[in-house]
Formats: C-alpha cells, structure tokens, sequence
C-alpha cells in the first residue's frame, strides 16, 4: 500500500443549463480512482457549485499511480430519471509522482464532454502521499523522469546516456468502427479515452522499469504514438533516451556536463554493468521472431536508402591511434546495447563526434488481429527488425550510433508502413558510460576534434567507402575529409559554424496507386517506395542546391499511404556549413538541342535559376569566403587519385562534362531535360516562393543566423483538408495540387502572422494524412518568435572576430570543466582554428577542390535489393556535377552570434498577465529561463458530434476542438503550478467526417513538459556574477568544446 | 481541388482589429474580403485573394466563437477556451458593445421588445447599417437593459460591472437603458435635430436627479425609474402660473433683473408668461406615463421652439433660465423650493443643451 491519493472537489463555474425549466443545474461530483468511487453532495440549483467537499482519500499501489489516469466526472442530479453526465476530467497523476516536479495538482479544470466539448469547469486539488517502499519485485517505476524534450532539459546536466528504451502495449480498440456503433457515440468514445489513458500509464511505467534497471533516472526525448491499426487493434508504443540526469543546483549555471566526472572512477571502457540485462523483454533473436511473423502476417520489407552527403575516411592518418582508441571505447560501450540509438536532437557538448549522414527503413506490413494483447509479439517483432535494419545502415557508413532516431507509422485499412530514421553518427565513450573514460584520453581526442567542423568529419574509411562519395578536406580546418553535402535528422549543433541564415526546405510529392487488397497492395506499395524516397531525396538536393546551401538538419521524411495514392513530403532546414565546400549551381540540358526555340527556352530556364540562386544567396546573407585550391588540394592529393580510382564506375557517366561550358565555373548538377515530367520537375523547383520580407521558417529549435529573439512567441496549429476535383488523376497534377496545398498553407501562415514581422516560423512540422479516397489533410504546428531586426543586423556586421574572443575568453568561465584537463586546451586550439579562417581565405585565392568532374550520385544507396537500384541508376545519370571554380567575394563570415549576450538585452516582457500558459514546440521559451520541470503533459481526446452543420461545418467543428484542447493542456499545466508548456507536439490528429449523415469525429493527441520559467529580466538581478550564462540553444554562438 | 476544411488556431488567440470591425458591421465574408481587397492589403502584403479568403473566414469563424462570450464580458474573462492577452478582451468587449449613432437614435425610447426588432429591416433600409449590425446593436441594448433593469445601485456602476465597458460607453448604455425604460418619445420629426449625445445628456442629469436613487442612495437605489412621488409632488408647482399674482411677480423679477442684459429682452419679456406656462405645465403633467413619454416633445415644443424663432442666442437662455429658477426662491408665497430647484436644475440643464439648431 504505498501510496495514498488525496482529492478535494472545490467548485464548478460556467456549468452548462441542465434543467430546462429552471435554467438551472443541480450538479455533484464523482471520483473515481481504480475501482473506488466517491461522490460529493448535489449542490441545488446553481451554474457555479460550491462543493467544498470533504479529502477523498484513494489507498493504492504505486504501480496503479502510474497506470490509472483520475478521473473525475460532473453530473446533474435527477430525482425521477437517471443523472445526467456533464462532462469528465481525466488528470494524469505522474506528475506528482517524483520528487522535483509538482507537488500538488490545483486548479481549475475545463469540464470535457466528447459529444458537447467544454462545458464549464472545475476547481480540484489533487495531492499524494507516497510510502517509501524498496521492495525488490516492484512493478512500479516511480521516480523516473520523462521529458518530450530531445534534448537535455534545461536545468540538468547529463551524468550518463544509459540509451535507447522502447515499448509497446496493444489492445482492442473499444471501438473500431466508429460509424456502426452499438453503444452511446459517448460510451465508447469515454472508453476509448480511459483505455488509451490507461495504456500510456502502463507503457511509461514499463518504460520507467527498464530504465531503472540500466541505474538511469529519466527519459529524454519519450516519444508516445498511437497505431490506430482499426480492426486490428490499438498499438501505444514509446521511444525514449535513457539518462541519467543531475538537477543543476543553481538555476543560472545550465551548460551541461562538461565536467567529466572522472578521475577518481577507475576507469576501465570495457565494464560496463549497468547495460547487462536491461534489454529484459527484448533478450531474443529477431531472427527467430521472423519465422513466426511470416506465418501470421504477409511482410514487405522495403530496401532503404541511407542519404548522406558523400564520406570520407575519417580520421585519415592524423586521428592516429587515439581516434581508433576512442572509437573502440565508445563502440564497446554501445555494443553492449541492443540498438544503439538515441532520440536525442541535441547533445551534451562533447558527446557528438562525427555525423555520417540519414539513416531510414520502412517496411510494409499486413496487419492482422492481434490475437493475445500480453504478447505483442508480432509488433516488436516488426519494429525489431526495422530497427536491426537501421543500424547496420549506420554499420556501413561507419557509425556506431544512431543520433536524432524516431519511429512512425503510416496506416490505411489494413496496410501499415512502419518507417524508422535517424542519423548515423559516432558518439564519444564520454557520456555513454559510467565513469568517463581517463581524462588524458579524453582531453587528447579533444584536441583532434575542431571546433564548429568536428561533426562534419566523414566518419568511415575513405579507401573503404559504403558508396561512391565526392570529399573534399575541411574547409573549416583543412585537415580532414568532409562530404560536399550532409543530411541530417538531428538539430544544428550549437558550436556549428554557419554561414547566412537557413530556411525551410520541402520536398513533396504524390504517387497514384491502384485499388488493391491485402498481399497485392502491399506489393504495390513496396514497389513505389523506393522511387518515391528517390524522388525525394532528389527533390530536396535541389532545392538545396537552389538556395546555394549545402547541408540539411532536422530532416524529416513522412510517407503517408492511402487508398490509391501514397504521399511523401519530407521537411529540413538548409544551411550553409563553412566547413563544406560550396555548393555547386544547376544546370539544365536539353536532350534534343536542334531546335532553336527549343535552346532558346532551356537557357531561359538556365538563367531563371541562375537568378534564384544567386537571389537566393543574398535572402540568406550567404557570403562564403573564397577558399584556395591550394590549401585545400595541394597537401593530400594522393587520397584523390584513390578514391576517384575506387569510384572508377561512376566515371564512366563523365562524357557529359563539355556541357557546363557556357556556364562560368561552378559546380554544377546538370538536370536533363528529356520529357515534360523533367520539364514540370524543373518548373516546380522554381515555383516555391521565398517567405515574405520579414519572415524565415525553419523546422529545427533554432534558426542559423538568428539569435537574437524577443520574448514574443506564438504558437499554432493549422489543418486544411483539400479534395481532389477529379477522379483521374495523374501523378503531375497531384504534385501540382499537393505542392499547391503546403505552399497556399505557408502563405496563410505569414499572412497571418504578418503582425509579429521581423520573426522567425520555427520547429515548422508537417503532417499529412490521407483520411479518404480523395483527401488529402495536412496539419501543420509551429511557433513563430520575433526577433529585433537591429540586433540582427549588428550580429552579422561586426561580431565575426569579435564574438570568437568574447566566446574564448567566456568560455573558460562558463565551461566547467575540472582545471586539469582542458581550461587550457579547449580555447588554445579552437578559437584560432575557427579564427584565421576568414583571414586565411582572404589571403589565398585559386580553385577548389573539387575540379574533378566526378560522379552522378549524390545520394547514396546502401542497398541489397538490386532491381530498382538499376532503375534508379539509369535515372540518376542525368544528374551529373560539372567542374567548378569559385568566384565569390570574400566577406567576413562566421555568424557565430553570441546569442547570449543578445538575449540578455531583449527587452522585459510587456504586461506579465497572470495565468497566462505558453506553449511551444521548441525545448526553450526566449528570454527566459526553465527553472523546475513540472512532468510530462501526455493527453488524448476524442470529439464527436452529430450536429456537424449547427457547430459550424467541419471547420467550426475542427476549430473548436483544437481550440478546446490548447485549453485543457493550459488548464493541466497552470493546475501543476507551470506557466508554460515546452517541446509540444501534436502528434495525431485524425479527423473523419460524414457530413451526410452530419456527423464527424476527430481524435486528437498532443505532449510536451509542463515548466516553470522565469523572465530573463527578473532573473537579471539574481545572477550578475554570471555574466553570459545562458541555457537556451538561441544562442548559434556559445560556443563549447 | 476544392478546400474542405481550412483552420489556424494560436495559443494565443488571434484578432485582426480590422476584420474584427467588417465582421462587427454585419459584412458576409465575400463582402469583407472584396472590401479588404479595396483596401490595398493584397498589394502590400503579396498575399493572394486565396489567402486572404481564408484569412477572413478564420477570423469570422474566431468571432462567431466568441460572440457566445461576448455576451457575457466577465465570461470572456475567466473562459479558458481562448488565451486572449487582457488589453485585447478590452478591445473584443468594447467594439463588441459599441453602436452606431444613427442606429441608437432610430431606437432610442422604444420599448425593446420583439415588435421593434421586427422594424430592423426599416432601420437598417433608412440607415444602411446591415441588417445583422442593427441586430447585434438591438440585443446588445436589449441584453443589457435585461441584466441592469431589475438591479439596485447605481446604473453606470452595474452596467460597468456586467459588461466591463469603459466608462464612456457605460454612460451611454445607462441612458439607452434609462430611455427605454421610460420609453421617451425621441423619434418624432421635431426632435430629429437631436443627437444621441444631447439626449445621453439629459438622461444622465435626470437619472442623477428625478430616480428613487437620487434622494436615497441606500435605500431601494433604483436609477431607471423615475421617483414616482417627486413627479406627483410637481403638481404644486402649478400655482406658479395658476396664480396670477405669483406669474407677475414672477415675471417681474425675472425681467428687472435681466433689463439691459439681453439682446431678446422684449422678445423674453412678451414670451414670459407663455414659456414659464410651458415649463410649469409641463412638470404637472408628469404624473401621466403618456405625459413623460412626450417629455421632450413638450420641452421642444413649449420652450426651445418659441425661443428659437424668437433667434435667442444660447448666452440670452442660459441667462434667462438661471434668472428664471433663481427668482422663485424670492416669491414669498411660494413654499415648494426644494421641489422646483429639484425639477429646474435639471431641466435648466437640459434645455440648455437641447437648445441648439
């Protein structure tokens, strides 16, 4: 009996009519916990109850303190028929569950009805007594932390990231066809509500289990998603990064972990006790699984293409033995984990070594009864198997590790597209154990790594590349291979040096598919997939090429199947990388070049591309500074020659190079024009509009470039649902109407948001769905933060140097590392590497590397199926690189904004209205400080109506509920004492209608961490002797190891 | 590719004033977006005509929402449905709340019922306010006449209370409310010179003066009706002109006192007998509710329109009512002081401010 659970009823207000011919309501409470219910008295005739009721006190065990949601429901008593629901509130009592969070859950609560919406609200206090109880068998995980947040959260410092956990629980969804029901719309929906509530109880606790064994205390970056799978059941399942955190004592210092704390810990890399046995549920094979799934369920899995920007060996000769040592510790120390994988987007400083590039596999699965819902088998078994795919994806590109991992589903009828991405990357042993690795080791492979240039390193053998690849060196510090474009899922690390600004970037696009049942479908679809991820990732090269970018963050590709056509759309943040080569433009060929007017149209295009690039380059103050041949080239040209013999396939596809002649000297793709799909494909590219003067997006935290952000935020979700016109459809038109469809959305947004220019749409995220046969919905939540334009402009002018001394000189304060091992090395090396950049680029001038007239490819296939390689192969051929020399200006470049000190003057926040709760997607509030994480905010509703027309059509029915949501997840979190909700997501949101019938139905289910932040400008006075101090991942410029 | 379902939802909800006050003036989203068009928006902002339908639309959608609270203001405040900043439920509730001059000035007196909101359609014909504007206007007086009529206390204060509006147009409600009350005739062809602002004017003096609330402020402060025993009580002030002997003094002094001092003095002194006639019988027809319904038609009639064509200037009245209430205190058989400087200090005021062209 370890836990008592105390509640207390106080009142009602707004409380709907109940008596038509009082206009009154004679209200009373239940509560019920588990099985246990009490009532308070009826309070007679009155819309604003007094209660006051009595403690209703509820003795359970913990583990039902974890599973079971409270839940609270208002009723109109009725003498001579039965009573009357009002509404419910469901409160998730994790929260108070560990110590550090809310202590006391009080407020007012918006009274919930699935068929009415809001109807009134509650003031409840909720509070509970936890026994300590050690019991050894416990099923309970109480204590352990879980933070949506992808990064490590604010005021914590990260003592070790044990990994990856995962689970997942199933069960009957209570109702599967919402349109033939049997019982009350209202029953069911209440159903499916407490189940699902009752599922991710359960799932965070079996979570929180694992965790505790790996000796973690929490679990970062927890990502919970439904698989609506229908007929076949309901699937809660949950990723997550076990850590183990530290509460920073004061609120001021935030910078991580960077104190090993080592030395007095023996250090010994190959011990690692606390990973044995962690992986309890998941101790078997998945190749014996396989056996079993293929006898239940028909199974696609579909080769996968792992996008990366080109590699190269990484260390090369220099890393020398220390980087092998390195690599060998960390790798032994991921080993001993199942899958070594992290959700995290952001890291610790230190942690991130080297990024290899986009790891993704899909599978496309038949789904079936779930016939034992304590054995989920079939399903672990699935995600098992994507995620063994995974990481030997990351294997061949050289990595370890799978940094920025997520998981999703995509399902229609009984086809289900299970999809896994991340990027694969080499972690360094310092975080990833306990006791950190000897110190001298530690601080001699920090010498080896540059600063703002380290995680572009290829991380695998140059003379052993997984695929054909163009590298150059380094054009940060010079000595080490870089690829000439990197994709990644992960956030823009902090230290990254940048140039310009970034932007959103999209690719989408539509495939027809026919009509099909069960095997036949689900062959289909495999087939489309690899052509639709081709398409793509080509599609997202250009337009990163067309921005004059070369290196994608946060990259997200969602493919959506629907009955007969399946939807890719993919979202990044371009940037320009200073430590990657420039990149290079387009150029376009004809395929039949006798015809003048012919000619005449294609340098048409030619120079309305050439104008959006270099218009382009100027939108985002992309002013690379002119690297030198010589430099670059002339020290290592041996590993040259090799890799172009190892390459010797690709270059035979070189016969195409005279075409670049006519176009000056830049690296170009050459897009060969040889039907009017490649035509349209071009137009396309040049059809996304940039934003409006004022406004950036990007779907990352941050924006490059920008650090200078004032407290104003707003956040938002849009949804439209558009139907296509007719029947017959090809692909080109459904490109044009889908293309048409996100960027009219985009418009709408700054439109909208017009108000709140200069600003920034950050954390851009977009959903799409195909609910029916003919429609297409995409959701889209962001949060758009002003900056200060002056501020701005101030930056990007005189900060380059100046910012690198103040950096140097700030850091030794602010990086708390132990004396002994780097005060001295980390600011010695880096600075002046970052430094004589611009200095050295000015001084030099030639061509650069990359004169080689090299390969087709960009992208690269990873692959065993060979079929549609083939294809994709004779397709890639028209895409070639041409042979380049840079002419641009030097300009100073290095925007390393010290975002810090900008924040610190933004000015004080205007009107500090009180019960005002902000919410936003981003793991930051700017301008403020996070100082007390309250708990994770996991909510799930379902609206229903049967009077669509009378609430407004499905808009008005849309509008209202989401509306409504915002406001029971503002409610939860004022009610835990929070005034803001940080790394909010909605992460479904599935809306059916039947307006024949007038009827819709809409489920919605969002998360985030409830916080409590506090102005900057009231923090001010508490923390003058730490000047520069800053938490926020605003700041582009602080500038760690 | 037609859109089925188009929403923008912020945390924190938002208003664009300039839709808000198309919407508020019963405009239909085409009409509000072909006048958002006129109005350059497309121009500046590069938006196209797609985009600034669904704007509006969103927007309307938002205010269609809010009305239900609208309705309430304090609901406004504590609702949790939409995260509206203080400054900006302000701006909601009182453009919510204001109303045309033209509109209140056509429904001004009458009663607020069901057959005057048949007439909107005239209304908004005669004004050209829409339809849907003239509707909104009528409920708006009719919810808040609802909510303060049957309430004790002073009327601004409940109505400030009830629907958080500024204090401005709190006055104005209190005379819409008090004037419907009363049911004071405002629309005849004579008192269409008036504006909304002379008769608020008056409203406010009398509510201030004439109601049970003015002598008690304790006691059943009531601040719509008229004190009904002050007005039986005017019936003394009869003998003002019913006494020959009391009129000529009257007049005698009045006239001493004024010789010299105005440019219509043989004008007033011609006039006297007829215009302190007019003011006496006026207040001794009160007691009749059909007499105080005419009350500014008998002060136009009996008063403001015989000076007028007499081309009085305003200076000559104020002058000759000042002098007018203050001799009585020297007519010795005259016992009713109180009650006339309770019935001429308001009606002094009163007239003045009718009196213009």
């Amino acid at each position: 009996m370890p836990g008592k659970l105390k509640v207390k009823i106080v009142a009602g207000r707004h409380l709907p009519v109940m008596d038509r011919a009082s206009d009154l309501t004679d209200a009373f409470v239940e509560v019920k916990f588990g099985n246990t219910t009490f009532k308070t008295d009826v309070y007679l005739k009155s819309l604003n109850p007094q209660w006051n009721s009595e403690w209703f006190k509820f003795e359970v065990d913990d583990e039902d303190l974890q599973d079971e949601p409270l839940q609270i429901t208002v009723l109109d008593h009725d003498t001579y028929s039965a009573n009357d629901a009002i509404g419910k509130v469901y409160i998730d009592i994790d929260p108070l569950l560990y110590s550090e969070a809310a202590t006391v859950i009080s407020g007012w609560f918006p009274i919930y009805d699935t068929i009415h919406g809001i109807r009134g609200e509650i003031n409840v206090v909720v509070k509970v007594d936890l026994f300590n109880d050690l019991n050894r068998f416990r099923q309970s995980s109480c204590g352990v932390k879980f933070f949506c947040t992808t990064s490590i959260p604010k005021c914590y410092r990260a003592v070790v990231i044990h990994g990856f956990v995962e689970e997942l629980v199933v069960n009957e969804d209570p109702e599967y066809q919402w349109i033939d029901r049997i019982r009350t719309p209202r029953a069911s929906n209440e159903a499916r509500q407490r189940l699902i509530s009752l599922m991710s109880g359960e799932l965070q606790r079996k979570i929180g289990l694992k965790v505790l064994e790996m000796r973690g205390n929490a679990v970062v970056g927890y990502l919970q998603c439904f698989d609506l799978e229908g007929e076949s059941g309901l699937v809660v399942r949950a990723i997550g990064t076990a850590c183990t955190l530290d509460k920073l004592s004061s609120p001021a210092t935030f910078l991580p972990a960077c104190n090993s704390p080592s030395k007095e810990m023996k250090e010994s890399p190959l011990v690692h006790p606390p990973s044995h046995g962690c992986r309890s549920t998941h101790n078997s094979p998945i190749h014996t699984a396989t056996g079993s799934r293929l006898t239940q369920s028909f199974s696609v899995s579909v080769p996968t293409l792992i996008y990366t920007g080109m590699g190269s060996g990484s260390a090369g000769k220099e890393g020398g033995p220390f980087k092998a040592l390195l690599r060998q510790q960390t790798q032994s120390a991921l080993e001993q984990r199942e899958f070594p994988f992290l959700t995290l987007t952001a890291f610790p400083p230190g942690l991130l070594v080297h990024v290899g590039g986009v790891v993704s596999a899909r599978s496309v699965k038949l789904l079936d009864r779930i016939h034992n819902p304590d054995e989920p088998e079939t399903r672990d078994a699935w995600w098992a198997e994507i995620r063994q795919e995974i990481k030997s994806h990351a294997k061949a590109l050289g990595c370890h590790a799978v940094v920025g991992y997520s998981e999703s589903t995509s399902i229609c009828e009984e086809v289900c597209i299970l999809s896994a991405s991340g990027t694969a990357a080499v972690l360094s042993p310092r975080f990833l154990q306990e006791g950190t690795v000897d110190g001298s080791l530690e601080q001699r492979v920090e010498e080896n790594l540059p600063v703002g240039c380290g995680f572009c390193h290829i991380p695998y053998d140059e003379l052993n590349m997984p695929f054909p690849a163009h590298l150059t060196h380094c054009y940060n510090c010079r000595k080490q291979k870089v690829p000439d474009v990197l994709f990644t899922t992960i956030d823009l690390p902090t230290d990254a040096v940048v140039i310009g600004k970034g932007c959103l970037i999209q690719a989408r696009l539509c495939r027809l598919k026919k009509k099909a049942q069960a095997e036949a479908n689900a062959t289909a679809i495999s087939n489309l997939l690899p052509f639709m991820e081709y398409e793509v990732h080509t599609q997202l090269m250009n337009k990163l090429k067309l921005k004059g970018m070369n290196a994608l963050f946060g990259l997200r590709i969602q493919i959506t199947v629907g009955e007969n056509m399946l939807m890719g759309l993919a979202s990044a943040t371009g940037v320009y990388l200073a430590a990657l080569p420039m990149p290079g433009g387009i150029q376009i060929a004809g395929k039949t070049p006798s015809d003048g007017s012919y000619e005449q149209h294609i340098s048409h295009m030619q120079k309305k591309i050439n104008d959006t690039i270099a218009k382009n380059k100027e939108l985002y103050e992309i002013n690379p500074p002119e690297v030198s041949e010589e430099i670059i080239g002339s020290p290592i040209p041996e590993p040259r020659q090799r890799s172009r013999l190892l390459r010797s396939q690709s270059e035979s596809s070189d016969e195409v190079t005279e075409l670049d002649l006519s176009h000056g000297k830049k690296d170009a793709f050459v897009l060969e024009i040889d039907d009017t799909d490649a035509m349209e494909d071009v137009h396309s590219l040049l059809t996304d509009v940039p934003p409006p003067s004022g406004f950036y997006s990007c779907n990352t935290e941050i924006m490059p470039g920008i650090n200078n952000w004032t407290s104003e935020i707003q956040m938002f979700t849009s949804v439209r649902v558009v139907r296509l016109s007719s029947l017959n459809l090809t692909n080109q038109a459904l490109n044009k109407n889908f293309n048409g469809l996100c960027e009219n959305l985009l418009k709408s947004l700054y439109f909208k948001l017009r108000s709140m220019t200069p600003c920034c749409l950050c954390h851009v995220n977009f959903t799409v769905s195909l609910p029916e046969d003919e429609l297409i919905q995409v959701t889209v939540t962001a949060v758009a933060i002003t900056f200060d334009k002056n501020q701005a402009l101030q930056t990007t002018k005189a900060h380059a140097e100046k910012s690198l001394q103040r950096a140097s000189t700030d850091n030794e304060e602010l990086l708390q590392f132990p004396l002994e091992l780097c005060s001295d090395s980390v600011p010695s090396h880096a600075f002046p590497a970052a430094k004589e950049h611009p200095e050295s680029a000015s001084s030099n001038s030639g061509t650069p590397a990359a004169q080689r007239a090299t390969s087709v490819d960009y992208s690269s296939f990873a692959d065993r199926c060979s079929s549609w390689i083939e294809l994709i192969k004779l397709k890639a051929q028209t895409i070639r690189r041409g042979s380049i020399k840079t002419t641009v200006t030097v300009e100073k470049a290095s925007p390393m904004g010290d975002g810090n000190f900008r924040n610190r003057s933004a000015p004080p926040c205007a009107g500090s209205t009180v019960g005002v709760v902000k919410m936003t997607p981003l793991s930051f509030i700017p301008g403020a400080k996070i100082t007390k994480y309250l708990g994770i905010i996991n909510m799930f509703f379902i609206r229903e109506t049967t009077s669509l027309r009378e609430e407004g059509g499905v808009s008005g029915f849309l509008h209202t509920f989401i509306a409504e949501v915002f406001a029971m997840v503002r409610a939860h979190v004022a009610a835990l004492g929070g005034n803001a909700v940080v790394s909010y997501i909605m992460k479904q949101c599935v809306f059916m209608e039947n307006p024949s019938k007038n009827q819709a139905q809409c489920l919605i289910n969002v998360s985030g961490d409830a916080v409590v932040f506090v102005r900057e400008s009231d923090l001010e006075v508490m923390s003058t002797q730490q000047p520069a101090v800053n938490c926020q991942p605003t700041c582009t410029g602080e500038v760690t190891t | 590719m037609t859109s089925e379902l188009d929403i923008f939802v912020g945390n924190t909800t938002l208003i664009d004033e300039d839709v808000y006050r198309l919407w508020l003036d019963g405009y239909s989203v085409n009409d509000a977006v072909a006048l958002r068009v006129r109005s350059g928006i497309l121009e500046q902002t590069g938006a196209t005509a797609g985009v600034l339908q669904s704007d509006t639309m969103d927007h309307y959608r938002t205010f269609h929402m809010l009305e239900r609270l609208l309705h309430a203001p304090p609901k406004l405040l504590h609702q949790l449905i939409f995260q509206i900043p203080p400054s900006r439920q302000a701006l909601l509730i009182e453009r919510y709340y204001t109303f045309d001059e033209a509109f209140v000035r056509e429904v001004l007196g009458k009663k607020l019922s069901k057959g005057t909101k048949k007439d909107l359609d005239d209304i908004s014909t005669k004004t050209g306010i829409t339809l849907k504007s003239c509707r909104r206007q009528f409920d708006n007086f009719k919810r808040v006449f609802k909510v303060v009529e049957e309430m004790r206390g002073s009327l601004v204060d409940n109505i400030q209370q009830h629907f958080l509006l500024s204090d401005r147009l709190a006055r104005d409600y209190a005379a819409i409310v008090f004037f419907a009350n009363n049911r004071f005739e405002t629309g005849k062809k004579k008192l269409q010179y008036l504006s909304f602002g002379d008769f608020a004017f008056c409203a406010e003096l009398m509510i201030q003066n004439w109601t049970l609330g003015a002598v008690d402020s304790q006691m059943d402060d009531m601040d719509v009706d008229l004190d009904k025993e002050f007005l039986q009580d005017l019936k003394e002030l009869k003998v003002l002109v019913a006494d020959k002997d009391l009129l000529d003094l009257h007049k005698s002094l009045v006239c001493t006192a004024l010789r010299g001092k105005l440019s219509v003095f043989s004008e007033m002194e011609t006039n006297f007998k007829n215009l302190s006639r007019g003011l006496v019988n006026v207040a001794a027809k009160l007691t009749h509710n059909k007499d105080v319904r005419d009350l500014f038609v008998d002060l136009v009639e009996k008063f403001v329109e015989p000076c007028r064509s007499d081309h009085w200037p305003l200076s000559d009245v104020r002058l000759f009512l000042n002098q007018y209430s203050v001799s009585v205190h020297s007519l010795d058989g005259f016992r009713h002081q109180t009650l006339w400087d309770r019935y001429m200090g308001t009606l002094r005021g009163c007239l003045l401010r009718l009196y213009h062209d």
